[in-house]
Order: C-alpha cells, then sequence, then structure tokens
C-alpha cells in the first residue's frame, strides 16, 4: 500500500513507469500497456511536444519499397559503418531486423506516411544508407511519429474507459512532471520521485519497473538543435541509481546550423544547401573549403572553383566540390576558421546560395529552409547568405543496456532511445534514430513486462528516501541567492561549447574539467525566488545538477578516448586507431570524500557474432579492426 | 542595433488574481518575442513561468497573446514592432492560467479523449496497408497541427461562452474528426459524431481559426465546411450540390497544375474494404 506518512508528498502506485513522453518512451508505455501492466507516463513537457517533434527525415527500416534489393543486413552493414564499427551489434542487429515491424504497425495505429505509386509506404535516400530507406511525412516525420503514438495510447485509454469507466485507470499521463529521483530497495528498483511543474506538488511512485525514455543532452552546449527538455536526466538518474553509461565522448555535432541572429541559434540548416550549389565562405569572402580537403579525400573532390562549380551539371567529369566533404570535416574547417579569427560576428561562417542561384531556383528547391530563415530569422536566403556553425545534434553515448530487453545492470531499470547507448557506436545516421526509438521502446516495455511477471515480491519506498529526495528538492528554497541559476547554465554551456565541442585537444578539456569542478561547488548554492508553482528558476537549479554530470562524463571520456571516430574529433590524436575499437569507455558514479563522483572505466567490446561478421568483406573490415581479430572471418577459412 | 524595449507582462496565479507588470529590456537585433521572456527571466523575474520546449516553431508550446493577438511568441519577431511601442504579453484568455503565461490547456487533452480513434480495417495485417497519395493528402494537411492550441482559444464559441465548453470539442478537435472521416482506411461512420457529440453546429465558419494557424492550415475551408457538407450530405441540398461541382473543378485545375493525378482516376487500389464513395474525398 501506498506509504503516507510523508505529509507533503502525494502517493501512487503503478506496475512500470516511464520516464519521458517522446518515440520511445510512448512506445514502452503502450508495450507494457498491451502486456497487462498499470503504467505511469511521466512527462517533463505537454503529452505530445516531446522533442521528437523536431525530427525532419524520416524513419529508416528496410521495408524494401522502393528498391526491393533493400534487407536487414544491408540496414545493419550501413548502421555498422556509420558507427565506425564501435556499435553494439546485437543492437544494431535487433534495430535492422525488427524497424519494418514497428514502422507498419505505426499504419495500424492511424499513421499516414508518404506513398509510393503503388499505395505502399514511401521511402527516401539518406546520407549513408545504400538505398532509399527512410519513410517520411514531408519534413515532419517526427510530428507524424510522436502524433501517432499520442493518439494510440488514447486509444488504449478509450479501451480503459470502455471496460472501467475510468480512462486513466490503466495508463495515465502525468504531464509536465519532472522526476528527480529514483528509489530503489537494495539493488532494486522500487519507485520514483518527482514534482508537477504546475503546482509543485511533490509526488512519490512506487512502482518495480522504471523505463528511461529522457532522450538527450544537447542543453549542456551553448549551440544545439536540441529543445529545452535535453538535459540529461535520464543519464543523471540513471548513474545516481547505480547504472553505468557508455560512450559518452560521442557527441554528433552538425556542420550547419544557425548561428544568427541569437533566437535560432544551433537550428539545423539542411546539407541539402550545400548539395543545390549552396558554398561557405569567411569573412574574407574566401571559399575557404578548397584548403582543408584532407589528403584520403583529395582524388574525389575538385581543386578549383570552375571544377566544383561544374560538378553540379555534370558529376561524371567533374569532382565534387569540397563543401560536399563528409559533415565532420566540414564541421572541422569552419571550427578553425572562426578560431584563426575569419568567422562572421555571430561566430560562424557564411553559407551563400544567393549569389550563385536564382530566386526561382532557391524557393522551389530548398522551401523550408526558406520559410524557415524568412519567418525566425528575418533573412531572404534569396538575396543574403546565412551564417552558420557546428551545433550540437545528437550524443550517441547513454545508459548501457541489455540489448534484448533493454534492462540496466540495476534490476527493474530499463532504458530506451537517444538515452540508452550502444546502438549507434561512434556516430548515427540519418533516419536511424526515430527506428531506434521503436525498435527499443517496444523492447523496454516488453523487458519490463517480463521482469515483473518474474518478479518474487515488490520493493519498498522507505519513508528516509523519500525525506531525503523532498529535502533535496526544497534545498533552493533555503539558499538565499548567491548564485543565479540561468548565469550558470550559460557557464556550463560556454564551457562544453569551448572546450570539449567538435574539436578537442588534451589540455582544453583538462581546462573544462576543472571549470566543471568549479561549477560543482558552485551549483549547490544557487537560489531561487517564488514559490513552487511553474517557478522556471527552481526547475532550472534542479537540471543544473544533471547537466553537470553528464558534462563530467563527457569530458572525461572524450579526454581518455585517445583517437578520432565518428562524433569524436581530437585534434591532438587526428586518426582512427583499430586498437581503440575493442575499447568501450563507461561512467559510474561512486562514492567519494566529497560525494558522488564520475569514475571512468575500459570495458571491451564483445566480438561480434560470426554470422554478421561474415555480412563484411574482409577488405572492409580490415580498415577498422587489428589482424588478430580477422581469424575468424569466412575468407580465412580456407573454403 | 540593440535597443530598449518596454514590455508588459501578464503575472499572477491560478487564483485568477493578478496584473500587467511593466519592464525595460534590451532587445538584440534578430530576436522573437520569447527570447526577451527568456532574457527577462535571466535578469529581472528568475521566476516569471513561461511555457516552451523546441523554439522553432514546431512544438507548439509558447502560445500567448501578443497585444491581443494569439501568437506563437517562438514565431514573433521583435522587428515587427516599433521600437517605441509597449508590447504586451498576456496569457491564452480561453483557459485557466496556471502562473503568468502558463495557462492549463488540459480542455484539450479531455476532447482529445473523446474523439473516437482510428478504426482500422479488419483483416488488414501490418504491411498490407494499399493508400494513394492522392487519397491521403487532405488528412496529412490536418496532420500538420503542432496542438499549439491557438485555433482552441481564439474561437469565439468558447473563448466569450464558456458554458459552451463541455459540448463543443473546438476546431482542432473536429479537425481531427475530419481528419479521421478522410482517412482512407477508417472504418467508422463520424458524420453523427461531429454534429451530435462534437458540437459541429455550433461553428459558423468565422475563419477565426484558420487566421490564427500557424502551420496554415485551412482548417475552416478544408476541414470544418467540408464536415458540414457530409454531414447533411445525407439529403439532397442544392447548394451543398453546387458547391462540391466548383470545389471539384477548382481541384481538378490545381491538381493539372501541379502534375497530380485526377480525381477521376482510379488509382491504385487501396485496400480499403469499403466502398469507393465512403473512403474517396468529398466531390469524389
Amino acid at each position: 500500500m501506498a506509504d503516507t506518512s510523508t505529509p507533503d508528498v502525494v502517493h501512487h502506485t503503478y506496475d512500470v513507469l516511464v520516464i519521458g513522453a517522446g518515440g520511445a518512451g510512448l512506445r514502452a508505455a503502450i508495450e507494457a500497456r498491451m502486456r497487462g501492466k498499470r503504467v505511469a507516463i511521466l512527462s517533463k513537457s505537454l503529452f505530445g511536444k516531446a522533442h521528437t517533434v523536431m525530427a525532419e527525415g524520416g524513419i529508416a527500416a528496410s521495408m524494401g519499397n522502393a528498391n526491393p534489393r533493400d534487407n536487414w543486413e544491408v540496414h545493419y552493414r550501413d548502421t555498422m559503418r556509420g558507427g565506425k564499427f564501435l556499435n553494439n551489434w546485437r543492437m544494431a542487429e535487433l534495430h535492422a531486423k525488427e524497424a519494418p515491424q514497428r514502422v507498419w504497425e505505426l499504419e495500424t495505429y492511424g499513421a499516414l506516411f508518404d506513398r509510393t505509386p503503388e499505395g505502399k509506404i514511401s521511402q527516401r535516400n539518406f546520407g549513408g544508407h545504400q538505398f532509399p530507406r527512410l519513410a517520411h511525412v514531408g519534413d515532419r516525420t517526427g510530428l507524424e511519429l510522436i502524433r501517432t503514438l499520442q493518439q494510440k495510447i488514447v486509444s488504449l485509454q478509450q479501451e480503459d474507459h470502455a471496460r472501467t469507466g475510468d480512462y486513466e485507470s490503466d495508463l495515465k499521463v502525468f504531464h509536465e512532471f519532472t522526476v528527480t529521483e529514483l528509489f530503489k530497495e537494495g539493488d532494486r528498483i522500487a519507485g520514483a520521485f518527482g514534482y508537477r511543474r504546475p503546482t509543485g506538488e511533490y509526488l512519490c511512485f512506487h512502482a518495480p519497473a522504471v523505463v528511461l525514455a529522457t532522450g538527450g543532452i544537447g542543453k549542456s552546449f551553448k549551440v544545439t538543435s536540441n529543445s529545452w527538455e535535453y538535459t540529461g536526466d535520464g543519464h543523471a538518474l540513471a548513474l545516481r541509481a547505480g547504472a553505468r553509461l557508455i560512450n559518452m565522448e560521442f557527441v554528433q555535432f552538425h556542420p550547419t546550423g544557425m548561428v544568427w541572429p541569437p533566437s535560432v541559434k544551433g537550428i539545423l540548416v539542411t546539407e541539402s544547401v550545400r548539395g543545390d550549389g549552396g558554398v561557405l565562405k569567411n569573412s574574407e569572402g574566401e571559399r575557404f573549403m578548397f584548403r582543408y580537403i584532407p589528403d584520403v579525400f583529395r582524388e574525389q573532390y575538385a581543386t578549383s572553383e570552375d571544377e566544383g562549380d561544374r560538378w553540379y551539371d555534370d558529376a561524371d567529369n567533374n569532382r565534387r566540390p569540397p563543401e560536399l566533404l563528409p559533415r565532420d570535416e566540414v564541421a572541422r574547417a569552419i571550427n578553425n576558421e572562426v578560431k584563426e579569427g575569419r568567422g562572421s560576428p555571430a561566430g560562424g561562417v557564411y553559407l551563400d546560395i544567393a549569389s550563385r542561384r536564382t530566386t526561382e531556383f532557391i524557393r522551389k528547391r530548398l522551401p523550408s529552409m526558406y520559410h524557415q530563415f524568412k519567418e525566425l530569422a528575418d533573412v531572404d536566403i534569396t538575396t543574403e547568405p546565412m551564417e552558420v556553425g557546428p551545433t550540437c545534434h545528437y550524443v550517441m553515448g547513454g545508459v548501457e543496456v541489455d540489448p534484448d530487453t533493454a534492462s540496466t545492470v540495476v534490476p527493474g531499470l530499463f532504458a530506451a532511445g537517444e538515452v540508452a547507448g550502444g546502438m549507434h557506436g561512434s556516430n548515427r545516421l540519418g533516419g536511424n534514430s526515430l527506428s531506434d526509438l521503436l525498435v527499443f521502446g517496444c523492447r523496454a516495455g516488453a523487458g519490463a513486462a517480463d521482469y515483473l511477471d518474474g518478479l518474487a515480491g515488490v520493493p519498498a519506498v522507505t519513508d528516509e528516501a523519500v525525506d531525503a529526495a523532498l529535502a533535496e528538492s526544497e534545498k533552493p528554497f533555503s539558499v538565499r541567492g548567491e548564485e543565479n541559476a540561468y548565469t550558470l547554465h550559460q557557464e556550463l554551456q560556454q564551457t562544453m561549447n569551448d572546450l570539449v565541442g567538435i574539436i578537442r585537444r588534451a589540455d582544453e578539456m583538462e581546462m573544462a574539467l576543472k571549470r566543471l569542478a568549479e561549477l560543482r561547488d558552485r551549483i549547490p548554492r544557487v537560489g531561487v525566488t517564488g514559490g513552487r508553482a511553474y517557478n522556471p528558476g527552481w526547475h532550472l537549479a534542479m537540471d543544473l545538477r544533471n547537466m553537470l554530470v553528464v558534462s563530467q562524463c563527457i569530458a572525461m571520456a572524450a579526454l581518455e578516448r585517445q583517437e578520432s571516430r565518428g562524433g569524436h574529433t581530437r585534434d591532438d590524436y587526428p586518426a582512427m586507431d583499430e586498437n581503440w575499437r575493442r575499447e568501450l569507455l563507461n561512467c559510474s558514479l561512486v562514492e567519494g570524500p566529497e560525494g558522488p563522483q564520475v569514475e571512468l572505466a575500459h570495458q571491451p567490446q564483445p566480438a561480434m557474432r560470426s554470422d554478421l561478421f561474415d555480412l563484411f568483406e574482409l577488405d572492409e573490415l580490415k580498415k577498422y579492426y587489428t589482424g588478430d581479430e580477422l581469424g575468424g572471418h569466412r575468407a580465412d577459412q580456407g573454403v | 542595433m540593440g535597443y530598449r524595449a518596454k514590455f508588459e507582462v501578464w503575472r499572477g496565479d491560478s487564483s485568477g488574481e493578478g496584473a500587467l507588470q511593466p519592464f525595460d529590456v534590451d532587445v538584440e537585433e534578430g530576436e522573437v518575442v520569447l527570447d526577451i521572456v527568456h532574457r527577462l527571466q535571466a535578469t529581472q523575474a528568475g521566476d516569471l513561468a513561461v511555457r516552451w520546449n523546441c523554439k522553432a516553431g514546431k512544438c507548439g508550446s509558447c502560445s500567448a497573446e501578443v497585444n491581443g493577438r494569439p501568437r506563437l511568441m517562438c514565431m514573433t519577431r521583435m522587428s515587427t514592432f516599433e521600437e517605441n511601442e509597449t508590447i504586451t504579453i498576456t496569457p491564452l484568455r480561453t483557459f485557466p492560467v496556471i502562473r503568468d503565461l502558463v495557462t492549463d490547456v488540459d480542455f484539450n487533452y479531455v476532447k482529445a479523449r473523446e474523439v473516437p480513434s482510428f478504426a482500422p480495417p479488419e483483416g488488414v495485417a501490418p504491411g498490407e496497408y494499399r493508400m494513394s497519395q492522392v487519397d491521403v493528402d487532405r488528412p496529412q494537411e490536418f496532420r500538420k497541427c503542432i496542438e499549439c492550441y491557438l485555433c482552441q482559444n481564439t474561437c469565439h464559441v468558447v473563448r466569450d461562452h464558456e458554458d459552451n465548453k463541455p459540448e463543443f470539442a473546438g476546431p482542432r478537435y473536429l479537425m481531427r474528426i475530419a481528419e479521421l472521416d478522410m482517412h482512407p482506411l477508417d472504418v467508422r461512420n463520424r458524420k453523427e459524431d461531429a454534429q451530435e457529440e462534437h458540437g459541429l453546429g455550433y461553428c459558423n465558419i468565422t475563419k477565426c481559426c484558420t487566421e490564427v494557424c500557424p502551420e496554415h492550415i485551412k482548417i475552416t475551408d478544408n476541414a470544418l465546411i467540408p464536415m458540414k457538407e457530409r454531414v447533411v450530405d445525407r439529403k439532397y441540398d442544392p447548394l451543398v450540390w453546387l458547391g462540391k461541382k466548383i470545389f471539384k473543378r477548382e481541384e481538378l485545375e490545381q491538381r493539372e497544375a501541379t502534375g497530380q493525378r485526377s480525381l477521376d482516376d482510379a488509382g491504385p487500389e487501396n485496400g480499403s474494404p469499403l466502398p469507393a464513395d465512403s473512403i474517396g474525398p468529398v466531390g469524389s
């Protein structure tokens, strides 16, 4: 029974708590509910506003509607290549195999994807995918995904209403609710604690299974395409509950985000601008990318502006312009131009299509970009250049999970979606995020239900734990305003952006860790004004500790990994090192003399199952693997 | 190019007590109203309540009334105001205030739950759904909705008449019914639903909802009027008949211009077990 001994806290009891209401959380909740569990969804924002709505391109799934040669094996290979073979291969396998089913079932929930002439789901091309593979709805696929899942939740609530007379008897959404702490009894999860944003009221949930589906960490960086919620809450909750984070050094930066005006800093500018003729220029008007063609690409890229310009009309007889180098190369070049003082006033470079294409062409080919700049920035991209720079986009790292059940090392704790780590290795392919949410959201819901079926006795939440969580949340009210939460947040973002950003160096990351340690001392001194009801200053004060610990994990792992791979680029170790492919870095929280400290450890990457290994040609594997790892390949087994 | 602007922001709580609080605040070039609210939070009013998420016009969270006009604050540029103009921000008027600029929009979630969900066709397995693009175009327009509730807020049926709220779903959810009615594979008859359960009859097509829609969805013309037509469709109505003829001709011209298939083309088999006249768009 719910313990009511703490008067200021309202208690609820559920089978499964799902923290987060994006694609992964909603899919997990649907699965757990359909397996007969009573489920509460705890959502930091309003129901239906999750960051998933920001996804544009599509959902990668090898349905083979556009090209019948596509299948899960091709998708698997593409995913592993994209992640530079650091991916958890079992996750990549499950993802590639199950994505089509997860997309098709969305249609039974009412989703309306764009269609092929045969009436099937249309699929589009995307970077790194060998065949057209992304199910999409124009450029608003994420919105379609979230709305479809939201409406499926409602549909299940209607079924419950017909049976019990109560829409919320078996599946309830607590929206604008922030979880601040997880509870355990012994090793096992027992519940969660948090507050209702509108009222500031504290709630304690008694539940033996918790699914983390809180998304990413982008708000630790100054320039990001991520929305307000992305403060690493799930990453931090998992750490504090005793779970491990892996691959935290891998953060994806997209080379072209908007940087000016400030109101839109970080919003993505599609690669199609460059694909359709846009060029990058520095403050001196120089098309600087020609100075940044690395040796390995020298054969494939144009060395003069004339040749690059001819490529758009005659790709067979000319080489590509260097604006179309891989994303990490372009991001690195932009970063260097700005560092050397040739940036634009707002700290980016210029992306110019206005001087190169007609107004009609731009408006026809890039309607959403035209609209985005016109509405948000008052910039007419048909007459003026855009200002762009790298923007923090996605974290590959996250909570370490068992691929099949999405369970963590903490019994009763599960994680799915961006908050989970491993699936994407060192770099995620476009389109693989939405499919990840569905595949592993579903598996997490099923994993939680199975865990409950095998559970002997329900772990209990103690009064002491509730009192401690309550006291922690109340702290900012008793501190008398020495530090301002908004100021500290800006300093944290500046530190991560400048020192652990797109290009990293040992001395800078050491400096970042020093500044983070200082922030760690200052955050407890943040005071807030006003009451508990919808008080953003208070909320930020609580979010700061999550952003801090996640930032420490990123900086420590990034300092440790002495190579460049995917979303981790070291100025001082610019090459990929096959020995590092076998190494994963994990972060955990250990009790130290001054409270809990992040501890970094190495762990080996499990060897790929032989039938999956054999899906690749030996020559390709040689680029990534050490010689002694290649022995088991089919080519070596003397046919 | 920064300047100092005068703002008046409504501050108050769920008791309904509150007042406009004046602020002088810096404005930098290129900013939107939400940037200014954030600056107020960071520098002058740390507890100023505002709801926002993406700040890119995609999530529909930051709805408020700016100088009395229902707007997304993230999509309202400061350059649209005079520098000496006092800018007033108040919460959505139709919904109860939680605090400052944040309102309780749960009315919308209650209404959403009252609309019967998508009713999938029986015997069609996942992966076997077939629909032609021409048939999904119309419901897809409505699925662009970001649920900012500006249409719900501005619709005078509920904005000025609290007592209509129980009977009236509002434009967003009447549009949802239209969307499901136009879904090529939905098997539920929704015409009586709209009129009798959700208050379609209250709508007198003043198009206020369409005017405030940040997604530029033609809520009135493409969802509400066709839904009204469908409700009366069972009886012969010469005006509706004439309207449909005109609509069809315009649509055909538009389709020719955009290279889309004519409505008269049978199109590929879409797998629906329903007769063609109950799955096609109005006028087919």
